[in-house]
């Protein structure tokens, strides 16, 4: 039984249509890549999966359809979202960024906070200071540190790469590659369709709200169409 | 020298309301962006609600717990019922609201307990104390206390705990705050429900110098104001320290500079208001 799947799911931003018949599916510690041009619809796909916007077709957790899905059920039930921009807490410390991310846990455990800080050291060497001083690279680990306060069982992450320089970006791949070998599933919307696809396993790529290929990562980086529009050559 | 202590110790009860009363207005305003135009008014409910206990027997102390705890709970069903609803709305809307809010619960009191001025028995004796040889009163002793105990423990709350970081939160950034799971309606209210308690506070504090009457909070809540605006309607450490600030300085200049006296005092304070939204806005 697959952790996370998607059946046929639609969303619209008023007359817009974003999503059409979106289906996905997410193993227990798979590693997902949406990738798709800007207006794909990558984003509003976490979006549908977190309850941020509102949806037709059924999401479905461990097997069981989550109706009336809405951000701070979707954080109980283990979904952490990391939304475009990271959404750090500017004005709280970066120790409050962290705990706040372990608020569905009753509270920060040393553990968890232990496991950040070995991963990110800069967060421990900042962590009294505000948020809003972190440079760019600096806050997407912030982010993924919060969203791995929560213990997550699925990890939703929106182009983590936007903004940073490539070295950054590695690193927090392998961040991300480290977690993902703990245990924990994530599925990354990318543009950065060649990082995306050497970390994930499977990958599905949006057009215009559509599934229009899927597979194992490895067979779509060779894809003539995918190499071609999404990896340059 | 000595009446100049005293009138300090003075001013600084007075401050001590005030600071009290502008950390409820900056709550709200931080959790919610809404300005509670009827912050004082719900004190004064809050103040009435205490001596009606006070006048069936209730100690002091216990009529002061409950009424705190009261005020906290109809805080928060405040926001639940009337302010939730409105939160898509305009901002004018909710504004409008409170104002209304406002001369609703003045005419309420009215109603429930009549205009006429009563006195109101607090805590602390009226009598004085000498400390290093200089009498103070221990009634504006006793109001410090309470008044920094109070703010103290909103402090500790709002910056130790989970609940105050989920306040925080949920005021800093409400989407955000959602995906991390923290129920931010839930938090809204239990802003307004804290806003509401350290009205309690102000209230009852206020009362035995006062006088219980429907209109006794409305110029402390304009001093609220303008002890807020020190800090910028949204430093708590500005509107407590403001609050102080202004009481202290209030009472000296009533004191002290003769053609000021006690009618021109809340000119005195409007102005101050008048000079720091001027201040800001170039700043």
């Amino acid at each position: 039984m697959p952790l996370l799947e998607l059946r046929e799911v639609g969303a619209r931003y008023g007359q817009v249509v974003a999503l059409r018949g979106v289906s996905l599916t997410v193993d227990e510690g798979d590693f997902v890549a949406v990738l798709g041009a800007n207006g794909a619809g990558k984003t509003t796909t976490l979006r549908a999966i977190s309850g941020t916007v509102k949806t037709s077709g059924d999401v479905l957790l461990d097997g069981d359809p989550v109706f009336r899905r809405r951000p701070e059920r979707m954080a109980k039930l283990g979904v952490a979202h990391v939304p475009e921009g990271r959404g750090t807490f500017t004005t709280l410390s970066v120790l409050d960024n962290l705990r706040l991310g372990a608020w569905v846990q009753q509270g920060a455990r040393g553990r968890d906070l232990a496991r950040v800080f070995e991963l990110f050291p800069v967060l421990y060497e900042r962590r009294d200071q505000r948020a809003g001083t972190l440079s760019g690279g600096q806050q997407q680990m912030l982010a993924l540190g919060r969203a791995m306060m929560a213990r997550p069982r699925l990890l939703l992450l929106d182009e983590p790469s936007l903004g940073l320089a490539p070295l950054v970006t590695r690193e927090m791949f392998d961040a991300l590659r480290q977690l993902n070998e703990q245990g924990t599933a994530i599925v990354v919307v990318e543009q950065n369709a060649t990082l995306a696809l050497e970390a994930a396993r499977h990958a599905y790529l949006l057009e215009t709200g559509s599934v229009v290929l899927q597979g194992e990562a490895s067979v779509l980086r060779t894809n003539d169409d995918v190499r071609r529009s999404y990896l340059g050559y | 020298m000595a009446n100049l202590l005293q009138q300090i110790v003075s001013g600084l009860a007075s401050g001590g309301i005030y600071g009290s009363l502008a950390l409820a207005l900056v709550l709200i305003y931080r959790a919610t962006g809404v300005i509670n135009f009827a912050q004082g008014e719900l004190a004064t409910l809050s103040a009435f609600i205490c001596a009606s206990l006070v006048g069936h027997g209730w100690s002091f102390w216990a009529a002061f717990a409950a009424t705190v705890a009261l005020s906290f709970a109809g805080g928060m069903g405040l926001h639940t019922v009337l302010i939730r609803p409105l939160a898509r709305g305009p901002l004018l809307g909710i504004v409008i609201l409170t104002i209304g809010l406002l001369i609703a619960v003045n005419g309420l009191d009215t109603w429930l307990w009549g205009g006429a001025v009563r006195q109101f028995q607090g805590p602390f004796s009226t009598s004085p104390i000498r400390v290093g040889g200089v009498a103070f009163s221990k009634q504006d002793l006793g109001v410090i206390a309470v008044s920094l105990v109070a703010v103290a423990l909103m402090g500790l709350l709002l910056s130790r705990t989970k609940l105050g970081l989920g306040l925080r939160a949920a005021a800093a950034n409400p989407d955000e705050s959602r995906l991390a799971g923290v129920p931010v309606d839930g938090m809204y209210a239990l802003g307004w429900g804290l806003a509401a308690a350290l009205g309690a506070v102000a209230g009852v504090l206020a009362a035995p110098s006062l006088l219980l009457e429907p209109n006794m909070m409305q110029t402390v809540l304009l001093y609220a104001f303008a002890a807020a605006l020190v800090g910028a309607m949204t430093s708590p450490l500005g509107a407590v320290l403001g609050g102080l600030g202004l009481g202290v300085l209030l009472n000296l200049l009533g004191t002290y500079v003769h053609w000021i006296g006690g009618d021109l005092r809340l000119a005195a304070a409007l102005a101050l208001i008048l000079g720091l939204l001027l201040v800001r806005r170039r700043a």
